[in-house]
């Protein structure tokens, strides 16, 4: 027979902890006097800014959050306005967010999933933050997404590359603007076609994450429809920081290109090693030995210092880009920190422009609402020329730059150089392509 | 067979470095009984110390170019080196060039100095507090010590290369009588591999062949003894530390080519140098050399394609694996004295 010890004091406490239980997550259940989640009342609303602050990719993250202030400052009314003047859609006008008042509060997503997470989830709860955005790391863009969705409250991806992120883990909360692998293997492939000839024999080495598979697995598909060869796949470890034990046996291995799929201090190392190897110098098969960088960032590529130059890859979007958007941005980003963007703050400048132009446009902050007046639109004037944000899987659809480490550097910002501008239409592809199947949108969530 | 002797010789420098900084960590440990943590600060520390010396080589001066425009089509700022002004154009970019191996010259009294008011200012507080103490206060250290690095220099690694006549590669293949490309190596690990031996010498030759060295491991054997005889242990145990931490500094230095330098890169290295220093047997330093370029040499071949065909993931916990087998058969490690943390 069990005994229970039940005492009076004991009761209230239990009572208390469970009452304080039940109307702790607000934000699943929150009070039915709002609509939506964090339906601002006020006279401001507040954007929630989560970025690398800390860890490996924080001076990314830093430069992140230079173009989120820039661009609620412009937003706000301040400054030159910045693409608020090329952009095509006319709808915002510098009295914030339908005559609320931009603001804003910052969290820290270490590049790590779980850290990520609980920084937004702290935004959407504590700070009431009606929209998130940021992040530098594809695995940190499916977990962020993943939580907008079920909190209720639009997900503007920041710096996130794989497929997955609007492919098989799309969210209809969720909406990115940065390209992604495909796209990459798409415009890279035919001008590696037309450098290095439609023969050759490829070796990948691959970050062994979301990112990295989804980036072989294009890269890989598009090359070799043009007839290269891929000789081997090499997975290598997220932590990894010496390559040498990787990089030599590529030489004997037949290859005659290698294919770095990592990013940021992975790519810095293995390139660096691969060049220190004398991979460059070689000759094998009759021909010169190449290495293709296929996800280029000019942030990460100062890390590589001279081992950059001549070697190809994509971005999302470069500063020398002379049309008036690109120059507007980088006018007024260059004015205001004496240095020109990133491809990372390009996009996360653009995403808060995007989301705040679909507000006004909707006439509401409802997510719902918001989500419809971004599926399916199309603009111009934020310096990739002619852009869709696709409805069927909230994928951006624009020009894909392919770029080259330039051979004679004028500054330590001037490291890359625009190859080609690949058109929107040969990085197209069908919302049920077989790199992207598997996940399905849902429906959108106004959480509240 | 071309294979193994490339993952051999990939090995040999993975391995110099482990086996440098097991080294320091292992003097510290005979001498001063302290488990320290911060030990792969330090090799970060080293291989900013190469960093440094090459930013104060290239401090420069801004000269207008009116020919040229920046990004905001401005007239560019040419920064000219004040080294170039003081010692022409050619003299100064050779010195710059050279900014590695000088930093050697610079680093030794600079380690020499963060090891000893390290030691003197926090670590002796903890002589006498149990080893868990010792861990979290030398960890937290390094903690600190990595958070003000990425504070000065940011988070990104920062490319130091080396002298131009290091760069490009041996071709090693064709003097065994290999095809052309079979073996290649970096001249700079090459370089890297000398310098480890050197160091390893020298240490050796200095703890066997010296006065100093005679009652350094006079006190490794019976601190009290040799304390009742006189002679100030404490002080020698100080230089000591500041020995090891210069050690783990010029290990630091010497790799900034072969990877930028970041602020975590301490980190890296740390947790591989502790299993080091077990296996190759707790306050054994010949243990620590050889257990260091054994695991650097298995990590190589662990990553072989081949091998990872048939194990897959072996590459990524091969070294765990080996100290585990080795501890089990050899509790002591592979050169463990008696009595050695066993107390």
């Amino acid at each position: 027979m069990s005994k229970t010890t039940l005492s009076r004091r004991g009761l209230l406490r239990t009572g208390a902890v469970a009452g304080a239980g039940v109307a702790l997550p607000t934000i699943f259940t929150a009070s039915s006097a709002r609509a939506f989640t964090n339906e601002p009342t006020g006279g401001s609303v507040t954007l929630g800014f989560n970025v690398p602050q800390t860890g490996p990719y924080a001076d990314e993250g830093a430069d992140e959050l230079r173009a989120y202030e820039l661009a609620v400052e412009h937003l706000n009314g301040g400054g030159d306005g910045g693409m608020l003047s090329t952009f095509s859609s006319k709808a915002l006008d510098g009295t914030g967010i339908m005559g609320k008042k931009v603001e804003y509060v910052t969290g820290d997503t270490q590049t790590k999933s779980d850290a990520a997470r609980a920084s937004a989830k702290s935004m959407i709860e504590k700070d009431g933050a009606i929209m998130i955005t940021g992040g530098s790391s594809s695995g940190v863009a499916v977990a962020v997404q993943g939580l907008c969705q079920e909190a209720g409250v639009i997900f503007m991806a920041g710096l996130t590359h794989s497929n997955d992120t609007t492919g098989k883990d799309k969210k209809a909360n969720g909406f990115r603007h940065f390209f992604n692998a495909y796209m990459s293997g798409a415009a890279l492939a035919p001008v590696l076609a037309k450098a290095y000839g439609g023969d050759r024999k490829a070796y990948h080495l691959t970050a062994d994450y979301t990112w990295g598979w989804t980036q072989e697995e294009s890269i890989k598909a598009a090359t070799e429809a043009l007839g290269w060869e891929t000789i081997e796949t090499v997975k290598t470890p997220l932590a990894q920081t010496d390559f040498s034990s990787y990089i030599a046996p590529v030489l004997n291995s037949g290859a005659d290109v290698l294919v770095l799929n990592h990013y940021g201090g992975n790519m810095v190392n293995s390139l660096t090693n691969a060049v220190q190897f004398g991979l460059r110098e070689k000759q094998v098969n009759g021909k010169n030995f190449e290495i293709v960088v296929p996800l280029f960032s000019r942030l990460m590529a100062r890390g590589a210092g001279e081992n950059i130059k001549g070697i190809l890859g994509s971005t999302n979007w470069h500063w020398s880009l002379q049309d008036d958007g690109s120059k507007a941005f980088v006018k007024s980003f260059g004015t205001k920190y004496g240095f020109p963007p990133s491809q990372a703050a390009h996009t996360c400048y653009v995403q808060t422009l995007l989301y705040a132009d679909a507000v006004q446009r909707a006439g509401s902050f409802d997510p719902c609402a918001v989500a419809e007046a971004l599926e399916g639109f199309e603009f111009d004037g934020l310096g990739n020329g002619p852009t869709l944000y696709r409805a069927e899987d909230h994928q951006c659809f624009k020009d894909v730059l392919v770029v080259r480490g330039k051979e004679n550097p004028t500054s330590e910002f001037d490291l890359l150089e625009v190859v080609e501008i690949t058109p929107r239409g040969q990085v197209e592809y069908a919302p049920d392509h077989p790199m992207f199947a598997g996940g399905a949108l849902g429906s959108c969530n106004p959480g509240a | 067979m071309d294979a193994i002797i490339l993952q051999i010789l990939n090995g040999l420098d993975k391995g110099s470095a482990y086996a440098l900084i097991a080294l320091g960590l292992t003097l510290i440990f005979g001498t001063l009984g302290v488990v320290n943590f911060a030990h792969g600060a330090l090799f970060m520390i080293g291989a900013f110390c190469a960093v440094t010396l090459n930013r104060l080589l290239t401090l420069s001066h801004q000269v207008v170019d009116e020919t040229r425009t920046d990004f905001l089509g401005n007239p560019l700022k040419v920064d000219i080196p004040y080294v170039q002004d003081l010692f022409g154009e050619a003299a100064g970019a050779t010195i710059i060039d050279w900014s590695v191996p000088l930093a050697i010259l610079f680093s030794i009294p600079v380690m020499i100095v963060i090891g000893v008011v390290m030691e003197r200012g926090l670590i002796k507080h903890f002589y006498k507090r149990p080893h868990a103490d010792q861990i979290l206060v030398t960890f937290g250290l390094a903690i600190v010590l990595q958070e003000i690095i990425k504070q000065l220099f940011g988070a990104n690694p920062i490319p130091t290369p080396a002298p131009e006549v290091f760069r490009g590669s041996l071709d090693f293949g064709v003097m065994l009588g290999f095809d052309p490309n079979a073996i290649i190596y970096p001249y700079w690990r090459l370089v890297y591999f000398a310098f480890a031996a050197i160091i390893i010498g020298a240490v050796f030759a200095f703890l066997q062949f010296t006065t100093f060295g005679m009652v350094v491991r006079a006190g490794m054997a019976d601190r009290e003894t040799v304390g009742l005889l006189g002679i100030n242990i404490d002080r020698r145990f100080t230089i000591m530390f500041g020995l090891a931490a210069a050690v783990a500094g010029l290990a630091g230095v010497m790799y900034a080519p072969i990877n930028s330098p970041n602020y975590h890169m301490g980190m890296d290295f740390l947790v591989l140098s502790f299993v080091v220093v077990v296996v190759g047997g707790m306050g054994s330093l010949p243990g620590a050399v050889l257990a260091g370029f054994l695991l650097g040499i298995l990590e190589s071949f662990a990553s072989m394609n081949e091998i990872k065909a048939i194990l897959p993931g072996i590459d990524q916990i091969i070294i765990y694996l080996v100290a585990i087998i080795i501890l089990l058969t050899r509790p002591r490690g592979l050169m463990g004295r008696k009595g050695v943390m066993e107390d």
